[in-house]
C-alpha cells in the first residue's frame, strides 16, 4: 500500500513534468530550438492566476482564462521579438538570447511581485479520493493533473495529426524551406506552435503552484530543467515521448527518493538519463523523423 | 591627417583619464577622515532575496537613525549594500568592490556559505565583520569575525533538549536541506544530541535546493513510522510547503522549528491554520511586547510596509552593536582598516548590547553571542512564547 502511494506521487509529478515537456517538445520539433525561457512562462502564469484569483478575488476560471490568454500573447511576443529576428542565426546564438529570455522574466516578476514567497490558493476543487480504508489518499491535484496530463496529449496528437495548421508543423518540422515553397507560411506556423505552447505553461503553472502551493519568481526554473531532461529522455520532438518521458522521471524521482535515497533522487534521475542516451541517443521515442512534432 | 588628428584625440584622452583618476582619489581620501563607511553583503537578487533585501532593509533603517542621532562619537555612517545573489563567487567579488568603494566595517554576509568565502578574505585584510546571520560555524572561524544570531550547533543543541525537556515527542522524524549548511548543521548536531538525551528519531528525510518541492515521499515515511513530532531545522519557504502537503495527506504531528521558521506567517495568501500550533525557537518574535520590538516594528513597517522578519531584527541588532563597540573602543574613522579591526574587536567581548534580538547579548573571543532562545508557538496565527 505504501509502494502505491509512492507511485501515485510519481504519477503526479510526472504528470506536471509531461505537461511542461509537451511545450518543450513542440517547439523543438518545429523551430529546432529549446526555449530555455518555457520554465519561467509557466511561473508568469501562476503569478497571473495569483493576481486575478487570490489578489483580485474572482473565480478561478476568470483567472485560468487570463493566465492562458496572458501567457498566448507572452509566448508569441517572445517569439516575434527575440527568436524571430535570429532565425537565419546560428542555434548557439538562439540558445544564448533563449537564456537572456529566461533570465529577463525572472527578474521582471522580481521586480513586479517582489522576492517574498507567496502561498498559492489550489485551482482544483475536486476532494482527494481516500481508498482503502485510509491507507491510500489521492489529492484532488493529482487527479486533475493525470487527467489534464492524458486530454492533453490527446488533444495535440488530433491536432497535429488530422488538422490543417497541424499538418503545416509537421511540413515545417521536416524541411523548413520546402515547407515554404510549398506555400506554408512558415512564421505563422513557428508563432502558433509558441501559442500552443505557452498555453499548456501557463496550465501546468497553475496545476504545478496547485499541488505544490508556493510562488516565487523562480517556481519555474527548476521544473523547466526537469521537464526539458523528460522531452530528452522521451525524445525530443515527439509528443508521446514528452509524455512517457515526463511520467517516468515523476516516477523514477519519487520511487527512489523512497527507496534508495532522498538525496540522492536527482542523481539517480540523470544516470537513467545517462544510461538511456547512451543506450538509444535519440531518446525513447525519437526514432523515425514522421514521428517529430 | 586622419593619424594625426586620432593620436591627438587619444592623448587627450589619456590627459583627462589622469585627472579624472587623481580627483577620484582626492575624493575617497576626503570622506575617508570624518564618516564611517559600513559596507553590506547579501542576497538581495535570487532565491535568498527575502533575507538580504530585510538585512539591508533594516541596517539602512539603523543607519538612518543613528546619523539622525548624531552619528558614531559624531562621526556619521556611509552606508552601501551589495547584492551576491547568495553565490559565494560573486560575494567575494561583491566584498572586492566594496573595498574599492573604501569601506571599512564589513556587516555581513548574510546567508552561510558566501560567508565563509569572505571570512578568508577579510580575515587577510584584517577587516572587522559581524555577520547578522551567517550561523554556520565557519561563518566566524577567523578572530575578526563575530555574528549576531546562534550558531547551527547551537540551535541543534537547544532544540534537542528543548524537544527533550517538554517531552514534546515519543517518536521524532526529521527533515532538512542536505544542500544547505545551515539546515545540515543543524541536523547533525540535533542528531548527536537526541543520542544523548534518548529522543527516539524514527524517520530521516533529506531533500537538497534541486528538490524542494515535493515532500510526500519523506512525510509518507514518517507518517508510515508512526512519528507524532515532525522537527523542521528548514527555512519557511519549504517549511509552508511541508505543511500544506501533509495536510492533504491527513497527516497531522506537531512540528518544531528553527529561527528559519520565522516568516512563515508572512507567507502572503498562506492558510495560517496550517501552522497553528507550531513550535520553534527564535530569538525574534514581531509581536513581543516590549518597548524596543516595538519601536523598530513600527519604524520599520513605516518605512517598509511589511513586518520585520528574524534576519531584518539580526540586522538592525548589527549595526546597534557596531556602534557599542566603536564608542566602546574610540575608534575614529581615520584609523586603517587593520586599526580599527583591532580596536572594535577589542571591544566586543567588554560591550553588553540590549537588542530586538535579544537583552544583555555579550561576546565571547571567538564571535559567538551569548543570548536565549526563546521558546514560541503559533496560536490563531501569531506567536505566542512557551
Amino acid at each position: 500500500m505504501e509502494f502505491l502511494q509512492f507511485f501515485i506521487s510519481g504519477l503526479s509529478l510526472g504528470s506536471i513534468y509531461a505537461i511542461i515537456a509537451l511545450g518543450y517538445t513542440m517547439v523543438y520539433g518545429i523551430a529546432k530550438m529549446l526555449n530555455f525561457a518555457h520554465g519561467d512562462v509557466i511561473m508568469v502564469g501562476g503569478y497571473l492566476v495569483f493576481t486575478v484569483s487570490t489578489s483580485m478575488g474572482l473565480p478561478v476560471w476568470i483567472g485560468m482564462t487570463a493566465a492562458v490568454v496572458g501567457c498566448t500573447a507572452l509566448g508569441v511576443l517572445i517569439e516575434r521579438f527575440a527568436y524571430r529576428p535570429l532565425r537565419g542565426a546560428t542555434s548557439l546564438a538562439v540558445l544564448i538570447t533563449a537564456i537572456g529570455v529566461s533570465y529577463l522574466l525572472q527578474n521582471l516578476a522580481l521586480l513586479i511581485f517582489g522576492a517574498a514567497p507567496k502561498s498559492f490558493t489550489s485551482v482544483v476543487s475536486v476532494p482527494a479520493l481516500t481508498l482503502a480504508g485510509g491507507a491510500l489518499t489521492i489529492t484532488g491535484e493529482s487527479l486533475v493533473t493525470i487527467a489534464a496530463c492524458i486530454v492533453i496529449m490527446i488533444v495535440l496528437t488530433l491536432f497535429v495529426n488530422k488538422t490543417k495548421p497541424g499538418r503545416a508543423m509537421h511540413a515545417v518540422s521536416e524541411d523548413r524551406g520546402a515547407a515554404q515553397l510549398m506555400g506554408v507560411n512558415v512564421n505563422g506556423t513557428i508563432a502558433l506552435t509558441f501559442a500552443i505552447g505557452s498555453a499548456l505553461a501557463a496550465i501546468a503553472g497553475a496545476l504545478l503552484c496547485s499541488a505544490y502551493p508556493t510562488l516565487t519568481p523562480y517556481t519555474g526554473a527548476m521544473p523547466g530543467i526537469k521537464a526539458f531532461v523528460a522531452a530528452v529522455f522521451g525524445g525530443i520532438g515527439s509528443i508521446p515521448g514528452a509524455m512517457i518521458g515526463g511520467i517516468l522521471l515523476g516516477l523514477i524521482e519519487s520511487l527512489s527518493k523512497a527507496y534508495i535515497s532522498s538525496e540522492m533522487a536527482d542523481a539517480i534521475v540523470f544516470l537513467v538519463l545517462i544510461i538511456v542516451l547512451v543506450v538509444k541517443p535519440t531518446g525513447i521515442f525519437g526514432k523515425k523523423i514522421s514521428e517529430k512534432v | 591627417m586622419f593619424k594625426k588628428i586620432l593620436s591627438v584625440l587619444m592623448v587627450v584622452a589619456m590627459v583627462a583619464c589622469l585627472f579624472t583618476a587623481c580627483g577620484g582619489n582626492e575624493d575617497a581620501g576626503k570622506t575617508d577622515a570624518t564618516t564611517f563607511k559600513i559596507g553590506a553583503i547579501g542576497p538581495t537578487t535570487g532565491d535568498a532575496a527575502i533575507y538580504g533585501q530585510a538585512v539591508m532593509n533594516a541596517a539602512q533603517l539603523a543607519v538612518d537613525e543613528i546619523n539622525a542621532a548624531g552619528g558614531i562619537n559624531g562621526a556619521q555612517i556611509e552606508f552601501k549594500p551589495a547584492d551576491d545573489e547568495h553565490n559565494a563567487e560573486k560575494s567575494v567579488n561583491a566584498y572586492n568592490d566594496l573595498k574599492d568603494w573604501g569601506m571599512q566595517i564589513l556587516m555581513g554576509t548574510v546567508t552561510s556559505t558566501p560567508c565563509i568565502a569572505v571570512v578568508e578574505e577579510t580575515h587577510n585584510d584584517n577587516m572587522f565583520m559581524l555577520t547578522p546571520s551567517g550561523s554556520a560555524v565557519d561563518c566566524i572561524r577567523y578572530d575578526n569575525a563575530f555574528r549576531v544570531c546562534f550558531s547551527d550547533p547551537n540551535q541543534g543543541l537547544a532544540s534537542a533538549d528543548y524537544i527533550a525537556a517538554q517531552k514534546l515527542g515519543t517518536k521524532i522524524a526529521v527533515i532538512y536541506n542536505s544542500s544547505d549548511a545551515y539546515s545540515s548543521g543543524i541536523y547533525e548536531k540535533f542528531m548527536a544530541e537526541a543520542k544523548v538525551k534518548n529522543l527516539n528519531v524514527v524517520a530521516e528525510g533529506a531533500f537538497t535546493a534541486d528538490s524542494n518541492k515535493d515532500f510526500t515521499v519523506q512525510l509518507q515515511q514518517a507518517k508510515s513510522a508512526g512519528a507524532d513530532l515532525l522537527f523542521l531545522p528548514i527555512y519557511y519557504q519549504e517549511a509552508s510547503l511541508i505543511l500544506a502537503q501533509a495536510d492533504k495527506m491527513g497527516y497531522d504531528p506537531a512540528v518544531f522549528g528553527v529561527d528559519g521558521m520565522d516568516g512563515i506567517l508572512t507567507v502572503e495568501n498562506f492558510d495560517t491554520a496550517l501552522a497553528e500550533g507550531v513550535m520553534l525557537l527564535t530569538p525574534f518574535a514581531a509581536d513581543a511586547e516590549d518597548k524596543l520590538t516595538q519601536d523598530f516594528v513600527t519604524a520599520y513597517k513605516a518605512k517598509y510596509n511589511e513586518v520585520p522578519n528574524q534576519f531584518a531584527a539580526d540586522a538592525y541588532d548589527a549595526i546597534y552593536i557596531i556602534k557599542a563597540a566603536i564608542e566602546k573602543s574610540g575608534a575614529t574613522p581615520d584609523m586603517s582598516v587593520s586599526d580599527l579591526c583591532n580596536a572594535i574587536k577589542g571591544a566586543m567581548t567588554q560591550i553588553t548590547v540590549d537588542g530586538v534580538t535579544g537583552l544583555g547579548m555579550t561576546w565571547t573571543a571567538d564571535g559567538e553571542p551569548n543570548k536565549a532562545p526563546k521558546g514560541m508557538k503559533i496560536q490563531n496565527g501569531a506567536y505566542v512564547a512557551m
